[in-house]
């Protein structure tokens, strides 16, 4: 297990957003979120992220807290511990957030140079893997916008890996790209997990989900309201909020 | 004829130096502190940005000729006394760091928030944003305001006249009054359009280079 969530809750003023969530997340597995929009889903993602921070509730990551409840109180992890704790997940935003000033190299190796203290050639070596890996070792030195969309979510997917994360989480993969390109992404996906990464998914296309999940959750207005194995979830289930998202 | 303009350029040349150190200094020491005003202007601690917006309207709300005046001839009242030259920058670079200030901060205020949202992520600290991610591109997006300000400066350094400095305009007039003439006048008009054309060129280039991205 490298996630583990427990009774996480969080408002903004007085509307609860997320109401005791409590799931987990383990090496290999891709959990896909689900469920409509406004279900919390992407507040959930920024928790764990610590962009955003919980009013209540566990976030343990790869042994250790990034928050927990002590004596009536949200405790958070000193800036420290945190910096260590963030770089055990890699984030991969909704449209990319790539640096539009900096190469594709550079947006990947700010990162790895200044936080974790590589030298710049083992950063670029290192880059140079992943961009390889992942189809665009000619783009090293083309800018952000010189980039289609799937490469664009290639370089930041590179530039999430580089820091060595245990943990990839994904905010709506499919949302800007065209239908042919998300078979590429399920696969990059698929690859990353069966090399042992933890994989965490927000998205409402549910025929991405069905492709890549191993697992799947379904929320919808701050609660968790399924869970289950991917044949399990998408097979068994009588829910009629379910069944009424799946056929939108 | 051009024997009279030759005898008129060693004192405008003298002239032209110190425009172009109030100019320098100005923008040397106002630019980095104009930064530092739109960071405290944007800081979340409320006193710090309130005492900055005061400062600010003082600053852009006042002529900058008087600014001058009150540094150079009023705070020696009250016993705080500057020479010329640095009475003359003090109050150009609070001026101009103030309007420099706001134009930083309309274009730190323009970045998006995921910029910032992917450097912590990244664990970026935030100084290192500021540095490496936001400032580059906050630099592309005012530099045409920079640019017109830098116009402006140019002008304005014929404020400094008052305290009795001899820059461009000042050696220009003394010499059109001793010898009943217009072409000092012209002389002096022809190095300020200079001036503003060198850096309006220079100005161009510099934008030219931040067009790499988009």
């Amino acid at each position: 297990m490298v996630l583990k969530v427990d009774w996480l809750n969080k408002s903004f003023g007085k509307k609860r957003i997320l109401k005791d969530i409590s799931f987990e997340l383990n090496t290999g597995e891709i959990l896909t979120i689900i469920g409509p929009s406004g279900a919390g889903k992407t507040t959930l993602l920024r928790c764990i992220n610590g962009l955003e921070k919980s009013d209540r509730g566990t976030i343990f990551i790869d042994n250790a807290y990034l928050c927990r409840d002590y004596n009536d109180k949200n405790i958070y992890a000193r800036s420290r511990e945190m910096k260590e704790i963030r770089q055990k997940i890699g984030m991969v935003f909704q449209n990319y957030n790539l640096f539009p000033h900096m190469t594709v190299m550079e947006n990947i190796i700010e990162a790895p140079i200044h936080v974790l203290g590589l030298s710049r050639d083992e950063a670029i070596n290192r880059a140079y893997e992943l961009l390889e890996s992942l189809g665009l070792e000619d783009k090293t030195d083309s800018y952000p916008f010189q980039l289609s969309g799937g490469q664009k979510q290639r370089v930041a997917i590179a530039r999430a890996l580089c820091l060595n994360p245990k943990i990839l989480c994904l905010d709506e993969p499919t949302s800007a790209l065209d239908p042919e390109l998300r078979g590429g992404i399920a696969s990059i996906i698929e690859n990353l997990a069966s090399k042992g990464m933890a994989i965490l998914i927000i998205t409402h296309d549910m025929d991405f989900a069905k492709r890549v999940a191993t697992r799947v959750i379904f929320m919808e207005d701050g609660r968790i309201i399924k869970e289950g194995e991917k044949e399990e979830f998408f097979n068994s289930f009588k829910d009629d909020r379910i069944r009424k998202f799946m056929v939108l | 004829m051009l024997s009279y303009i030759l005898t008129l350029l060693p004192s405008i040349l003298e002239g032209l130096v110190m425009t172009l150190k109030v100019f320098f200094v100005t923008l040397v020491l106002s630019i980095p502190l104009g930064v530092i005003v739109s960071i405290f202007r944007l800081s979340r601690f409320k006193p710090l940005s309130k005492i900055t917006e005061l400062y600010i309207w003082v600053m852009r709300g006042s002529p900058l000729m008087l600014q001058i005046v009150f540094i150079f001839f009023g705070l020696p009242i009250v016993g705080i006394a500057f020479d010329r030259f640095t009475a003359v920058i003090i109050a150009f670079v609070l001026n101009y760091a103030a309007y420099f200030g706001e134009i930083f901060r309309g274009g730190i205020e323009s970045i998006d928030r995921g910029q910032y949202e992917a450097a912590k992520v990244l664990g970026l600290s935030p100084y290192r944003t500021f540095m490496r991610i936001i400032l580059p591109q906050v630099i592309k997006i005012v530099l045409p305001s920079i640019s017109n300000e830098v116009i402006t400066l140019v002008k304005d350094t014929s404020l400094v006249y008052i305290v009795g400095l001899g820059e461009l305009l000042r050696a220009g007039k003394i010499a059109s009054n001793r010898d009943v003439s217009l072409v000092p006048l012209v002389l002096v008009t022809v190095a300020y359009l200079l001036l503003t054309a060198i850096f309006t060129v220079a100005f161009n280039k510099i934008e030219k280079r931040y067009s790499y991205y988009e």
